[in-house]
């Protein structure tokens, strides 16, 4: 079946099965893997992509209802030449150990920024509970949240 | 391969249900999708129900609200109406699953999965929701507690989808509580829940309440019992001790990889003294 959709921005067409999971369709099709598949479940978060600009698991949604859609990946948050101040500050507050979850961890944290652009260290726990981590204790990643959310604050105001 | 279709109306619906009947239906896919995947469901044919306009959002009518079944638990938690009026039901979205598992699943698919720990069904309980059902030849409603029948099991034909739940407002309540004991803070499915609606007068004595319990027992469990014997009394941990001994001889729990028939009972009973903390405003 054929399935239109803007991934990263790019308009694309690709033709698949209906029934493939967007987690395989993105991996193995197009060659994307900065989404991962650990429990293909719904539980661990690693799949994490954008939906329309929402968290989604990429194990739990089949290709046709890609159609019409928006997706980001991580691989679709850097500009040419800069990384996401997300991407930036996960790299400054070390939070980043074996790196499985990071992608999975970054977009959910862009999520919840675009909903609370302040958000408390109880608010980032909270928005990154669906996402697994088993090198960081988390600490850091709370950390290079707040981080990140200072400076999309401090770029966005004029 | 697995045909998958999106219907966007209900006439489009009906058309791709009656072409089969061995079709399974999903929104949210939280669930069917796992289950399809450790083959637990067989079907040739899914139907996702996702771009059904007429199925979705929140729609205040008056004495009632109603809520589509597609309905998602992120766009519950973001409803003013749905914060306002029914903040038990609020409650319990706030800590159901992850961000990511309520931005895709749906009220409506937590019903029909009748699953004993279904977060948001004590708090429907409470309200006395509910469910619209709808085929192409009629559409009716029925009481959220006839439509659950036990785990998985529900009252829906394959011609039929829930269309959404109506919930009446009931201002007269002054505390909506919810609190669920899981084995971890986030993505926890219950080991057990409670769901309570109390009126509470300015001196302190429960005036009417609404308990239902969750993960206690095939479905939710709610005891005009136990009601009775809270009405008269003060709201304070003493009475509540009381009627939690009852609670748990009312409870119809098991034992499985979360927890023991035994702790559960003990803890449905238990939940009940958080009452005592709960303030007398909504």
């Amino acid at each position: 079946m054929k399935i239109r959709f803007k991934l990263n921005g790019t308009a694309m067409q690709v033709d698949c099965a209906a029934d493939r999971r967007v987690i395989d369709l993105l991996r193995e099709n197009l060659g994307l893997t900065g989404a991962k598949e650990s429990c293909a479940a719904g539980e661990c978060g690693a799949c994490t992509i954008l939906v329309d600009g929402e968290s989604k698991l990429s194990c739990l949604m089949l290709a046709a209802q890609l159609e019409g859609r928006e997706i980001t990946t991580v691989e679709g948050l850097a500009s040419e030449d800069r990384l996401h101040p997300l991407q930036e500050a996960f790299v400054e507050k070390g939070a980043v150990q074996c790196g499985f979850c990071t992608p999975g961890a970054v977009l959910a944290s862009l999520d919840l920024l675009k909903r609370n652009p302040s958000p408390t260290r109880a608010q980032i726990r909270e928005g990154l509970s669906g996402n697994l981590c088993r090198c960081t204790g988390y600490h850091k990643i709370v950390d290079a949240v707040e981080e990140a959310a200072k400076t999309m604050q401090s770029r966005e105001r004029p | 391969m697995k045909q998958v279709l999106l219907p966007r109306t209900l006439d489009e619906l009906w058309d791709s249900l009656e072409a089969d009947p061995n079709t399974a239906v999903y929104a949210g896919g939280t669930d069917l999708l796992v289950n399809l995947r450790a083959g637990r469901i067989n079907t040739n044919k899914l139907v996702c129900l996702e771009r059904i306009e007429e199925i979705r959002g929140v729609r205040d009518a008056g004495a009632e609200a109603f809520i589509g079944a597609a309905t998602t638990h992120t766009n519950l938690l973001e409803s003013p109406l749905v914060r306002s009026e029914f903040p038990v039901l609020a409650k319990a979205l706030r800590v159901l699953a992850s961000p990511a598992i309520r931005n895709m699943g749906t009220i409506g698919g937590n019903i029909v999965n009748a699953s004993p720990a279904g977060d948001t069904l004590p708090p429907l309980y409470v309200l006395d929701a509910e469910v619209e059902i709808t085929s192409r030849k009629e559409t009716k409603r029925m009481p959220v507690a006839d439509f659950l029948v036990g785990p998985g099991q529900v009252r829906l034909r394959a011609d039929e989808i829930v269309k959404g739940v109506w919930i009446r407002k009931a201002p007269e309540f002054n505390v909506h509580h919810f609190e669920k004991v899981g084995l971890r803070k986030s993505q926890a499915c219950a080991v057990a829940s409670l769901a309570a609606l109390l009126r509470v007068s300015k001196d302190g004595n429960i005036e009417s309440a609404r308990l239902a319990w969750g993960s206690v027992g095939p479905t939710v469990v709610r005891s005009a019992k136990v009601e009775e014997a809270l009405v008269g009394r003060e709201l304070g941990i003493e009475k509540l001790s009381e009627v939690a001994a009852l609670v748990e001889r009312t409870v119809s729990p098991i034992d499985d990889v979360r927890a023991s028939a035994q702790y559960r009972r003990i803890v449905a009973g238990r939940l009940l003294l958080r009452l005592a903390e709960s303030g007398h405003k909504k």
